[in-house]
């Protein structure tokens, strides 16, 4: 078995839910708790697993590997693009649609353990804490063997290791491992309180090695990416690129006299 | 990266009192004896002995300070097979029986070397170039920092704990003589130059653009990608440990001081020594070595940047 995640970039909306549910039930899990740093404070600090940036993608002019090219908004004529530069300064810059709309968007990217199948933080570590499972190749951290000295989370590309401040030791992502094999649980249950809580069912958990599963067939399907591919990590999660969407059409302001609009208004009224 | 003094101190003291130990067996076993090898006797040995010992121990000492959890600090010997860091503490632990059994050998004999004090004398060489290798080896086996990453490094622990012992090996000799020993000095300049180039190529090599982009580490490898929100209004753990910036100006003029301190002023101050025969020159050009590789070691640390910072605003690594 090889459990992760994918993670839907097209319909992940930032909310943050995926993180809060991750730190209410691994506080209290097998490597809780999750202490925090004055957490009322000016400065509120404390250990996450899961932590969502987000970003501005701009396709402008570009062909985006994310992104099916075919029929792009993001591409206008050279010509257009050229006259865009010209009339629209600044802001074109900033990446112009074909319809003149501005052709960045808005990515939320929640990150965590990736589960590597080349996981560096665990032959660094020293003492033998950090593990990576034979049986479902989650990568975990045995809290009675760790010294703190956080070689670990140099080792790991994505951040996804963090140092407890109060208790010394590394804490990270366990996919929810005290959940996901719970047999207490109904079936549906089963699955990580990040994938449990998302409201726009952005998070899909499931076994990459079974072709058939969701996550296999959700990764086919829709070209799912690995972060940093080429440090050679090989990470399981798969990351799903925006969709392409039509162009929305632009509300075009016309000079219609003002009694004009108002017996189409009326008409459209009459007609109901 | 977060320069940790305790770290800073602890790869530059402990690299000195390496080197300082591997010239001072190294010669004994290649002329068969500690007289005609360092031309003081065996008291004086012991003594340089004690104090190479000495600066290791509180390098590895001061290693442990930044351990968050040290009460599990025994546990770190048990991945001697993946970990670089693990093979670092069972070499460094392996050294004490060796060189203390080596110093004992020579110590009953009168200075004369046997072959079993010249086999133990051998292996304490060996275990320590392992010590210094591992410690090299810890940052050069980090992908995610393309600065250590990098085929120098290890290469460079090594040279400066030559060199760096070398002088300390010059320094104690003079003091204690009160006189330069010719052929290591030389020696020690020879190493001191090949470690200015290897620097310099290292700089060189760390210059290129290179490794991995916000594009890749967001999957977007086409278009452009700017940081929006990190998510978190106040330092987190990432922040805290990996996001330092001291400024590209300030950085380059920590460069131009620690060439002066660590490679200018102890090759002009040892040479001077030599040509005019005064040894407290030797002394300032020690002085002027160790701060300067203190601070190379803060340079190595500051100028070296984790690809997770492409998640809170860096566009490349």
């Amino acid at each position: 078995m090889k459990l992760g995640l994918v993670i839907d970039l097209d319909t992940c909306v930032g909310c943050h839910a995926c993180a809060t549910a991750c730190k209410q039930w691994n506080t209290s899990g097998t490597i809780g708790p999750l202490s925090d740093q004055s957490p009322y404070g000016q400065d509120p600090n404390g250990s996450w697993l899961n932590r969502i940036r987000t970003f501005e993608v701009n396709q402008a002019n570009t062909s985006t590997a994310l992104v099916d090219n075919s029929k792009s908004a993001s591409c206008g004529s050279h010509t257009f693009d050229l006259h865009a530069l010209a009339t629209q300064g600044e802001s074109a810059l900033a990446g112009v649609g074909s319809n003149g709309s501005p052709a960045s968007k808005t990515v939320h990217m929640p990150m965590s353990c990736m589960q590597c199948e080349e996981a560096d933080c665990v032959t660094v570590c020293p003492t033998g804490a950090s593990y990576k499972r034979e049986e479902d190749g989650i990568v975990l951290v045995d809290q009675d063997k760790c010294m703190g000295c956080n070689l670990c989370s140099w080792a790991c590309p994505y951040g996804a290791r963090e140092l407890d401040e109060e208790q010394g030791v590394m804490k990270k992502c366990t996919l929810c491992v005290d959940r996901i094999y719970d047999q207490n649980l109904p079936e549906s249950e089963r699955k990580p309180a990040c994938v449990l809580s998302c409201p726009t069912s952005s998070r899909v958990f499931g076994d990459f090695d079974d072709p058939t599963s969701e996550v296999s067939k959700l990764t086919v399907e829709r070209a799912g990416q690995a972060l940093m591919p080429e440090l050679g990590y090989k990470p399981t999660n798969r990351y799903l690129p925006p969709r392409e969407k039509g162009e929305v059409a632009a509300m075009v302001k016309t000079n219609e006299p003002a009694l004009s609009k108002l017996k189409k208004w009326a008409n459209r009224m009459i007609a109901r | 990266m977060k320069p940790a003094f305790s770290v800073l101190f602890f790869t530059v003291t402990s690299g000195i009192g390496y080197g300082l130990l591997m010239w001072l067996v190294g010669m004994q076993l290649v002329s068969g004896s500690v007289a005609s090898a360092t031309e003081v006797d065996v008291n004086n040995f012991l003594i340089m002995g004690f104090v190479g010992l000495t600066l290791a121990t509180l390098g590895l000492l001061s290693s442990t300070l930044h351990l968050a959890n040290p009460k599990n600090a025994w546990r770190a010997f048990s991945r001697f097979r993946t970990s670089w860091l693990s093979r670092e503490g069972v070499f460094s632990l392996l050294y004490y029986p060796i060189i203390l059994t080596y110093a004992f050998l020579v110590y009953l004999n009168g200075g004369e070397l046997n072959s079993l004090s010249q086999i133990i004398g051998a292996l304490s060489v060996l275990v320590a170039l392992s010590v210094v290798i591992c410690t090299g080896m810890i940052y050069a086996s980090l992908k995610p920092i393309r600065q250590w990453h990098n085929p120098l490094v290890t290469p460079l622990y090594l040279l400066f704990s030559f060199t760096s012992g070398a002088l300390l090996y010059v320094s104690m000799y003079a003091g204690l003589e009160n006189e330069v020993p010719r052929s290591i000095t030389i020696l020690f300049l020879v190493l001191l130059v090949v470690s200015f180039i290897s620097k310099m190529l290292y700089f060189r090599s760390i210059g290129k653009p290179d490794g991995a982009t916000i594009g890749s580490a967001t999957g977007f490898s086409q278009a452009h990608v700017r940081l929006l929100d990190a998510g978190h209004n106040a330092d987190t753990f990432l922040t805290k440990e990996f996001v330092f910036d001291a400024g590209a100006m300030k950085l380059l003029r920590l460069r131009y001081l620690m060439i002066i301190l660590a490679f200018v002023a102890p090759l002009s101050l040892v040479i001077a020594a030599m040509a005019w025969d005064i040894a407290p020159a030797i002394f300032l050009a020690m002085l002027s070595l160790y701060s300067g590789l203190f601070l190379e070691r803060w340079l190595f640390f500051a100028e070296a940047r984790h690809v997770v910072r492409l998640y809170h605003g860096d566009q490349r690594a």
